[in-house]
């Protein structure tokens, strides 16, 4: 057995290891987290006709323009966070951020849009205690509805945490694990989008 | 609004004589651990040493005492169901009233498989599997830790319920619509869905923990296919976590939501299914099994080789064999519930789904028996463990090939003869090979060995119990038994059979007392046992490398491998080349991550917020869920988190041990 002797003052090369491993390690979650969306969305379609005398998904899904303009406020969303990366990887600090910042607003703006479809729907007495259909449709869309309120509040952090450190090889990683959750959820809304409101109203 | 929601005085049952007892008992206990640590003045070093620790050695080693004291926990509950059962019959009552009785055989499957089984396997792992593919530590070690608390949380809750509030009385798996508000208006279910959730989710965060690591931080050469089988069944059992977990965590949170938020997922109106959380639990369900098992035959792999002094007989198809185990973990869940009516078809290809596992499980036993084949065995106590599984997981497995057929399995379903059968493949496979791994790896991890006679003795009792406990109950089951009753008649003609299952349960009970006694006996005789050489077993793979116990980077120079045993051959290497031996290599600079509190502080609110959640005490849980939150952004901040040991240390520090295995 021979002993490699490594560099160990490159910290660079350390860096950049840790790094690897960190992306690594976030898209395996990522694929955890496509198994919760997954039950989830088997739960809906085992779920969605079991409106127990309620309102089914082509009676309360007719607002398509309002969906739309959600769908696409948050693909944009997606577009944006790419020119922040193309900033990042520039090294441009002022690009970056105000892209950041604007993919924020959109997807307060999702979030925002969301909350107010949900508040028509309980105070028309049709929340998820009305029917398991409801449950599930409430589940499914809150559920990807906190995880792009999770993403905004560590958004929010990033854009901090770039301001005071600049773009260092940390907050390249943790903005890249962040690039990757977002388009993730991009992925995720065009299969709730399709599934829940299209096959809904059809 | 109460500021305690539902909590007051009659949370604690008084009246209910043997949960008050263990109540004490842990609370005592609980109590005089604190006054010893203070006696002895040790928090600064349990702060300092272990609970901020990120060390997967140590991490490792807590993970495994706490799994012990759950088996405590877990077997006390099982005594109490077996005596409940022997004389439970006729006029008699026996002595635990249904609703205690009932917490008991809920919290005996819980605790045995999340709070005894997982913390075992994955403290296993800890200390191992970083060894074996020769790195320093695992890939995210702060996860490590906070995975570690989370699963304390768990633990916790599982036995505050003994004295505050109840357990679940529904059974392990909680089945709707029993577990609904409805039926179960009180708080047994929620300690239960939090336990869970909590604790799984550490044990998810592990699941990617360990993959990464594997995958990731093998030492220079390790190529895929010259990694231990332990380290390749570890990966499969994390893969297995990373896609099961997730659907335990849906599963538990539609319950909570059914419970909390009067959701309608489960119920038995508004369109609820039940069936669809039987289905659902079981998928995360069933792969959890072969979570539990696959690290147990990769234990089982690295002892037959060690003490036949060979190679394992086919690493290859033993390789493949694991993963066919793992695939087809994923398409057999609904064999747990071939009465639900699903129709021949279904039943007929989840049924030869399940006899199919037989076969990579049959392949991996030729190669077990191949490796011992004309090998120069030594019955040592791990041996003793591995050999008794040979014979105990072959006849729990051939009744589960029984069980696997729908037509038998509508006659036997919910019998004691199911029973029967998860104990023999459980006990047999899983226990028997945590067990043989705690003795195998013991000197690795301390520096000593553990007292063979005595745990050979403990390995006798429990096979011999094992055997007087559970065949009793393969013949209740075909007589009629079924499962979790607490009162029958004697018409039945059961009862000689439960006495004698009570009989079992007591000597496995003195196998156990004898393996504590182990614990306590080694310890105090360690001066006789010191592992001086790092390589106590004659071994072959890269943990027996460096020095019992390790320096905490583990291994001084990165090991670089050009085989599957590195260890075997490089002694080999050291027989022809004698002189190669005292030959100096420079030291290096050897990163390390920083210890920290905040996993640990996490968990603690972890805790409060589950207590909230628990007793509807709002305040408690938004201020607890604000404070985790404020735990992750802080470590988000930290940049500090990790520094670098310098050579002239790393000199002091293996000089130090040299001279320590010298005197």
């Amino acid at each position: 057995m021979t002993t490699q002797v490594l560099d160990s003052h490159d910290h660079h090369d350390h860096d950049a290891e840790a790094s690897a491993k960190v992306v690594f390690g976030f898209w395996v979650y990522i694929l955890s987290d496509c198994i919760l969306f997954s039950m989830i969305f088997a739960t809906y379609a085992v779920l969605h006709n079991n409106t127990y005398g309620g309102p089914g998904a082509h009676e309360l899904f007719t607002n398509m323009p309002y969906v739309l303009i959600e769908t696409f406020i948050l693909l944009t969303s997606s577009f944006t966070y790419g020119l922040a990366m193309l900033g990042a990887h520039k090294g441009n600090k002022n690009q970056l951020l105000i892209w950041l910042f604007v993919t924020f607003i959109l997807g307060v703006s999702f979030i925002c849009m969301e909350l107010n479809e949900f508040h028509n729907l309980i105070s028309e007495g049709n929340g998820p205690q009305r029917s398991a259909f409801l449950s599930s449709f409430f589940t499914l869309v809150g559920t990807h509805g906190l995880h792009v309120t999770c993403g905004l509040i560590w958004m929010i952090l990033l854009i901090l945490q770039v301001s005071k450190h600049g773009i260092t090889s940390i907050t390249t990683r943790k903005l890249t694990c962040l690039s990757l959750f977002w388009h993730f959820l991009d992925i995720v809304w065009i299969f709730v989008f399709t599934i829940v409101y299209l096959m809904g109203a059809m | 609004m109460n500021i305690l929601g539902k909590l007051d005085w009659n949370a604690i049952p008084v009246n209910e004589l043997p949960a008050m007892l263990a109540g004490g008992v842990m609370v005592g206990g609980f109590i005089a651990l604190v006054l010893l640590i203070t006696f002895l003045k040790k928090w600064t070093w349990l702060w300092t040493e272990w609970i901020t620790t990120v060390d997967h050695k140590k991490i490792g080693v807590m993970y495994i005492i706490v799994a012990i004291v759950m088996l405590l926990r877990g077997f006390g509950d099982a005594l109490l169901m077996r005596t409940q059962q022997a004389i439970s019959v006729g006029a008699n009552q026996g002595f635990l009233p249904p609703h205690h009785y009932d917490q008991i055989f809920t919290a005996h499957g819980v605790i045995m498989i999340f709070f005894m089984a997982m913390p075992f396997v994955v403290g296993l792992m800890n200390i191992v599997v970083p060894l074996q593919i020769g790195a320093r530590d695992v890939a995210f070690p702060f996860l490590n830790s906070l995975s570690f608390w989370l699963f304390v949380v768990g633990v916790v809750l599982v036995m505050l319920c003994l004295v505050v509030g109840e357990f679940g009385q529904t059974g392990w798996l909680a089945y709707p619509p029993l577990s609904e508000k409805q039926y179960s208006p009180g708080v047994g279910v929620d300690y239960y869905i939090w336990a869970l959730q909590i604790s799984g989710i550490g044990t998810l965060l592990s699941g990617i923990n360990f993959f990464v690591t594997i995958l990731k931080m093998r030492c220079p050469g390790m190529t895929l296919f010259k990694m231990p089988v332990f380290v390749w069944t570890a990966l499969c059992a994390n893969i297995l976590i990373i896609i099961a977990f997730p659907v335990l965590t849906v599963t538990l949170g539609m319950l909570a939501l059914d419970r909390y938020l009067d959701f309608h997922f489960f119920t038995n109106d508004f369109g609820g299914n039940p069936m669809m959380y039987i289905n659902m639990i079981w998928i995360w369900g069933h792969p959890e099994v072969y979570i539990l098992v696959l690290p147990a035959f990769g234990i089982f792999s690295e002892i037959f080789s060690t003490y036949s002094h060979k190679r394992l007989f086919g690493y290859t198809t033993m390789v493949w064999a694991t993963f066919a185990i793992t695939i087809l973990a994923f398409v057999v869940w609904l064999h747990h519930f071939f009465t639900m009516g699903a129709g021949a078809n279904v039943n007929a290809f989840f049924g030869i789904a399940t006899m199919i596992i037989s076969i990579p499980t049959g392949v991996k036993m030729f190669n077990w028996l191949f490796t011992m084949y004309r090998g120069k065995i030594v019955f040592s106590a791990p041996m003793h463990w591995s050999i008794g599984f040979l014979i105990t997981f072959a006849i729990g497995g051939m009744t589960g090939v029984l069980l696997a057929v729908p037509g038998a399995d509508f006659l036997l379903h919910n019998s004691l003869f199911l029973i029967a059968h998860f104990h023999n493949v459980i006990i047999g496979g899983v226990f028997f090979g945590y067990t043989a791994g705690m003795v195998y790896w013991f000197p690795k991890a301390f520096g000593f060995k553990l007292n063979e006679k005595i745990g050979i003795a403990a390995f006798w009792c429990w096979i011999v119990g094992f055997y007087i406990a559970f065949m009793p109950l393969y013949v209740l089951g075909f007589m009629g038994a079924t499962r979790r009753l607490s009162h029958y008649d004697y018409s039945t003609g059961w009862h000689p059979y439960f006495v004698v299952a009570l009989v079992g349960a007591v000597i496995i009970f003195i196998g156990i007392n004898l393996q504590l006694l182990q614990v306590v006996w080694s310890i105090f005789t360690r001066k006789k046992n010191l592992d001086l050489t790092g390589d106590p077993w004659n071994g072959r793979t890269l943990e027996w490398d460096t020095a019992s116990p390790p320096p905490f980077y583990n291994f001084a120079h990165v090991p670089h491998v050009n085989s599957l045993e590195p260890h075997w051959d490089n002694k080999q290497y050291l027989l022809k080349y004698p002189e190669k031996k005292n030959e100096h290599r420079p030291y290096e600079d050897i990163h390390m991550p920083r210890y920290t509190g905040v996993g640990f502080v996490i968990a603690l609110f972890a805790f409060t917020f589950s207590f909230g959640m628990i007793w509807d005490i709002w305040w408690l849980a938004i201020a607890s869920a604000v404070v985790m939150f404020g735990g992750v952004v802080y470590r988000s901040f930290d940049y500090d988190i990790d520094y670098y040991v310098t050579k002239e240390e790393v000199e002091k520090i293996e000089t130090e041990i040299s001279n320590r295995n010298l005197a």
